[in-house]
């Protein structure tokens, strides 16, 4: 039976997960040199344009479709079958395309998230082919074994709730892969790039907080208790995680930055994204506090030891706050919160500890494997970066013919 | 007195700042400025429409240094800003009449350093 407030808060989460997308373009963009952030921009927004189409004819069937293979089945190619009746297995009370639709937005975004580790320095050609090949390679399997009926993460029992594993872990190690592969934008160590637009930044921010409530709380697929409970510690969480963040700056660098806050608030969110419908609201400030202590140390330790430019820190905020988000979850989860999820570590059941982890493992060899082989292909025939003097002079006129800011006039 | 005036590569500015440094010029100022020479500027579509020869975002430098000190700046901003490509930029050299530091009001050379 199609429930009328349910199929609301469905379509209205879907519009509010899409608004993520061009949220993350200002994230991001407002971080880049002013000469490319048209480039990162685009990026964005033709990624909608792609993989909208690719979710339609042949994602959703991949990702969704029932099968015990390494994809999903074949049969609901061009959604052929995928009505507007309910299908029980995923969501009883809406039609089948909200449940599409909805779903639409997460392949969406999650290759959007790379984007992050290649900023400033690839070839947009390289860039579409890369992203229609990781989509289908990549997310769609992976979507699949996590969330489709007959994917045996699912089978063995893994939780996650909204796509901590699927999509930020997902996207956080491709980004890993890609910052190596690509190598560090040229002349790094004299000229460190500081963000153009701070306040893109913040709007940036703003719109994905607000955005991830149809992420998480739409992640119910239903108006009900559920979804109010990943709504409250949703947003619990992204305030613990900003707070924690400017605090960790205040008193290591003597002052807290609206960056700071930003980046935390964002870290927040990927981190209680797997655990929003399983924990209750105090584990969600622990997961918002400390999320932010492992960001911390992974942007401003660890990148600079090993010396990758992961240029946006999509490995440092969404790989590591997606895999404490995962492991959070088998420590916090609670079936008083959710009686069709399972109790982890701290409630009795250290076995679900395990479970997040082999998911959390699983992810990170794939991703990285698969990811690597694209783009050795791409590479092969395209090339992913673009030529050293296209890189001084910008993306934005470069690649695309424009410029963001005029000077005069 | 002179008067260097130079226009570069803006991602070159940090390398000349380093070369200025190391020949201790230390006081510059600069300015984002639009132009092109040779280069020829780069063509932009807006919607179809071409803008061809726009102008290319430069750093303008301004140096003012004392007559020994001429030959290490434009050695230094040389080093720092030669690719060998079309586009490097140009100095220029100008007498500079006068020079005053408000500050203390002292004139001439000694105002400069």
């Amino acid at each position: 039976m199609v429930n009328a407030g349910d199929t609301a808060w469905v379509l209205m989460s879907s519009a509010l997960v899409l608004l993520m997308t061009p949220a993350l373009a200002f994230f991001y963009g407002g971080m880049v040199r002013r000469k490319n952030v048209l480039s990162v921009l685009m990026q964005c927004f033709i990624i909608v344009c792609v993989l909208s189409i690719q979710w339609v004819v042949i994602g959703y069937s991949l990702s969704f479709a029932p099968s015990k293979g390494f994809w999903g089945g074949l049969q609901w190619l061009g959604l052929n079958g995928v009505g507007l009746e309910p299908y029980a297995d995923y969501a009883g009370t809406i039609p089948h395309q909200a449940f599409m639709v909805f779903q639409m937005m997460f392949a969406i975004i999650t290759p959007a998230l790379i984007i992050g580790a290649f900023a400033e320095r690839m070839k947009f050609s390289a860039f579409l082919v890369f992203t229609l090949l990781w989509a289908t390679f990549v997310y769609d399997p992976l979507c699949h074994w996590v969330w489709g009926m007959g994917g045996w993460l699912r089978n063995i029992g893994a939780l996650d709730f909204a796509g901590g594993t699927v999509v930020h872990i997902n996207a956080g190690i491709a980004a890993l892969v890609t910052a190596i592969v690509l190598g560090k934008r040229s002349n790094l160590d004299k000229n460190v790039p500081t963000p153009h637009n701070m306040p893109f930044v913040v709007l940036g921010t703003a719109l994905l907080w607000f955005g991830w409530f149809g992420f998480n709380a739409g992640s119910a697929l239903a108006a009900n208790g559920l979804a109010v409970n990943a709504f409250v510690v949703t947003n619990t969480a992204a305030a613990a995680a900003g707070l924690s963040w400017a605090l960790i700056e205040w008193l290591r660098n003597g002052k807290p930055t609206i960056f700071g806050v930003c980046s935390g608030a964002v870290a927040g969110l990927v981190a209680i994204t797997p655990a929003a419908g399983f924990v209750s609201v105090i584990p969600a400030i622990i997961i918002g506090m400390l999320v932010s202590v492992f960001c911390f140390i992974a942007v401003t330790v660890i990148k600079p030891l090993f010396g990758y430019d992961d240029s946006l820190d999509a490995f440092g905020v969404h790989c590591v706050g997606g895999i404490w988000g995962a492991l959070a979850t088998g420590l916090f989860a609670s079936r008083l919160v959710n009686s069709a999820g399972a109790d982890g570590l701290f409630f009795g059941n250290p076995k679900q500890f395990l479970v997040q982890l082999a998911a959390v493992g699983v992810t990170i060899v794939y991703t990285s494997v698969v990811t690597l082989i694209i783009y050795k292909l791409v590479d092969l025939f395209i090339g992913v970066r673009v030529d050293e003097k296209s890189e001084a002079m910008g993306l934005d006129l470069t690649q695309h013919h424009e410029r963001a800011y005029t000077v005069l006039e | 007195m002179k008067l260097v005036i130079a226009i570069i590569q803006p991602y070159k500015l940090e390398e000349v700042k380093e070369e200025l440094y190391k020949s201790e010029i230390n006081l510059i100022t600069v300015s984002e400025v639009l132009g092109h020479g040779r280069q020829m500027g780069v063509t932009e579509v807006y919607r179809g429409a071409k803008e061809t020869g726009n102008l290319l975002r430069k750093m303008r430098l301004e140096i003012a240094v004392n007559d020994n000190y001429l030959e290490p700046a434009i050695k230094a901003i040389v080093k720092g800003a030669k690719t060998g490509e079309t586009g490097d930029g140009k100095i220029f050299v100008l007498e500079l009449k006068e020079c005053v530091r408000i500050r203390t009001e002292e004139r001439g050379p000694v105002a400069i350093g």
